[in-house]
């Protein structure tokens, strides 16, 4: 369970200005410069630090319970008539691979002396994983959620809570996640001494798209070693995940970024169809401009304002997608496909009844392409499936009888 | 011609009063007769907001004036549409404040072209760092004499003030403390900060923003600066305005007199 430190010369990897091609940086304003200044000049060495990485890996097998499982789904794979595996990051503690990073930056922000957390949630499933480990370490923690995604997420507003959290509803824009990221940056801006903000997904100004991709990549670090266990090689024909800011599609791409022959498949939200309004496929219908201090591919007007995306999942109701995938995007690294609302759904179902798997609305996404591969009988494909769907049950209710 | 912030500041070293308002706000015509009022009774500079959907350095106030005025149907191109003849009526230094998103989706070189059509005079963008504007965009702006006004916080190094302040045209905009816009701190506890500013001896002017809402954090401010920067509070003033004529005199007096 090493964390990714040196990674060469690779083409996909952030450069040494927190770029990656044409898409990166970190567009800040001054107020934060001391902060993210801070994080660029020591990330790396923090990272790379034996006794970091022992306390990392302590933690991530003793309290998250990784590894996790490569799962071979053999129902799944007959249906689909391809060898399919399931990377059960759903089986982390707290119900997702959100806690891979928040374990990392907990770590990292006792290092930097901080003693107080800020953190941005869409679903819940990285509050509550940040909510967690601020537990853990006994550190106050401030969690910012839009007000929309309280309403529906209910369940995770309460595991926040009762771990102690501070849950505050964005109101501002469209209420949802973009929303609540700027209100953390904003915490971050008034309180810049004492705080570390958790940044959620592979987003946000650099070091954090590098630095949540080097957190998450324990996911295809374990991959790896568990494939060449069950099929004699490491290397699948296809990674599936899906994608909202990207962090669990960084973590499952990540150690195979540089083997062209493993295809990469991402899927955004289609929302009610991507040409509806209501849709969340940042690259086919983003153009290049600044979120979050990013330089990515984002949702926005001619005029420059950034648009209120949908999608029935909060974890990928997001109107960019991080920098790095931006890239992957553009240089074809990786296929982009979108699943809709309903696509999702009926994955969710399918894969609930086969499996005995219930996913997030999240994860189910991924799933939903499984069916417009054109796969073989003997294809390896791993799909990473992100998340747990307690969380969802709501949302999976309403849909029962329909 | 010389830039007139430059003119500004070539006769005028004390008490500048820069005023920041919202383009298209409290109503979408409202642009120029605000500035028209912020001139006539005594603004010595104008700092025009282009609204935004997500304005992360600003507190509720201005975020809620961005959103109403593009709700009001303001965009980049509708502004630069209010400001075609506004030279013919106002004569005071116009600086642009806005987000980068905006400028780099119109086109950054084209919306330099349209400031320097139109008379704007500097542009402040809070979220274009100064590596990426020395990088990047400088030539741009300077093609079309445009000063970048950068910002300063109290955790600004002594090296990265210098360094802006090399890279800097027009003055330097001191952010007075971490904080978003429109958050009340108390200005004794930055006057340490100030004093440190002004030791430095710059070569830009210095006006000192955020925070400052009448006249007692006006004077305050302004003794240890050139002068300084309202925006929250003439935000709140205009935000129910029956009389804007009115309500800029009352406000600019209730600070200048």
């Amino acid at each position: 369970m090493d964390i990714a430190i040196n990674t060469g010369n690779s083409r996909y990897q952030v450069d040494k200005n927190g770029y990656y091609g044409r898409f990166g940086g970190a567009y800040i304003p001054e107020m934060l410069y001391p902060n993210v200044q801070e994080l660029q000049s020591q990330y790396l060495s923090i990272l790379s630090d034996p006794t970091f990485q022992q306390d990392f890996e302590a933690l991530l097998r003793d309290y998250v319970g990784r590894p996790s499982p490569l799962y071979f789904a053999k129902r799944l794979s007959e249906k689909y008539k391809a060898k399919i595996y399931l990377k059960r990051e759903d089986l982390n503690h707290t119900g997702a691979h959100k806690v891979n990073n928040t374990i990392g930056q907990i770590l990292l922000a006792q290092r930097l002396g901080k003693r107080r957390i800020i953190a941005e949630t869409g679903a819940g499933q990285h509050g509550v994983a940040t909510a967690t480990v601020c537990a853990l370490m006994g550190m106050e923690c401030v969690v910012y959620m839009g007000s929309i995604d309280i309403e529906r997420q209910a369940p995770n507003v309460a595991r926040m809570k009762m771990l102690g959290a501070t849950v505050v509803p964005a109101t501002s824009g469209s209420k949802t996640l973009k929303d609540a990221t700027n209100e953390a940056i904003r915490d971050w801006i008034n309180n810049p001494v004492n705080t570390h903000y958790i940044l959620g997904t592979a987003a946000g100004p650099h070091p954090y798209p590098d630095m949540v991709a080097r957190f998450q990549s324990v996911i295809s670090e374990e991959i790896k070693k568990q494939l060449l266990e069950k099929t004699g090689s490491e290397n699948p024909d296809y990674v599936l995940a899906c994608i909202g800011g990207g962090s669990n599609a960084a973590g499952a791409y990540f150690h195979y970024l540089d083997r062209e022959e493993v295809k990469l498949v991402a899927v955004e939200a289609g929302g009610k169809g991507v040409h509806s309004g209501f849709s969340a496929a940042t690259t086919q219908l983003g153009t290049i401009g600044i979120i979050h201090a990013s330089k990515t591919l984002l949702m926005q007007t001619n005029d420059g304002q950034i648009v209120e995306p949908h999608s029935i999942s909060a974890g990928l109701d997001y109107p960019g997608i991080g920098p790095m995938h931006a890239h992957l995007y553009e240089s074809g690294r990786a296929q982009f496909l979108s699943a809709t609302d309903d696509e999702a759904l009926a994955a969710a179902y399918e894969l609930s009844l086969l499996e005995g798997i219930i996913p997030a609305m999240e994860s189910a996404h991924a799933l939903a392409k499984l069916k417009d591969l054109p796969l073989n009988t003997d294809d390896v494909v791993v799909v990473c499936l992100s998340g747990r769907g307690d969380k969802d049950l709501d949302t999976y209710i309403r849909h029962m009888n329909k | 011609m010389q830039n007139r912030i430059d003119q500004l500041f070539a006769v005028k070293r004390h008490n500048v009063l820069n005023i920041y308002c919202t383009a298209g706000f409290p109503e979408l015509n409202d642009t120029l007769p605000v500035m028209t009022a912020l001139q006539q009774y005594g603004a010595d500079l104008i700092e025009l907001g282009m609204p935004f959907s997500d304005p992360l350095a600003d507190g509720p106030v201005i975020q809620d004036s961005s959103t109403k005025a593009l709700q009001n149907g303001m965009s980049l191109h509708k502004l630069f549409e209010q400001l075609t003849s506004f030279r013919d009526r106002i004569q005071v230094p116009v600086i642009l404040m806005g987000y980068f998103n905006p400028v780099l989706t119109y086109g950054v070189e084209a919306f330099c072209a349209k400031c320097a059509e139109v008379g704007i005079d500097g542009i402040i963008v809070p979220d274009l760092p100064m590596a990426e504007y020395e990088n990047e965009y400088r030539p741009v702006f300077e093609k079309y004499n445009l000063h970048l006004i950068f910002l300063v916080t109290p955790e600004t190094s002594e090296e990265r003030i210098r360094k802006i302040d090399s890279l800097s045209k027009g003055f330097i905009y001191a952010v007075s403390s971490s904080s978003t816009t429109g958050k009340d701190k108390d200005m004794k506890d930055q006057q340490a900060y100030f004093e440190r500013l002004k030791q430095l001896q710059l070569k830009n002017p210095v006006l000192i923003g955020f925070g400052i809402k009448d006249k007692a954090t006006f004077e305050a401010a302004s003794a240890y600066a050139n002068g300084a920067i309202i925006g929250t509070a003439f935000i709140r003033a205009i935000e129910h305005s029956k009389n804007i004529d009115e309500t800029v005199k009352t406000f600019i007096s209730g600070i200048t007199q």
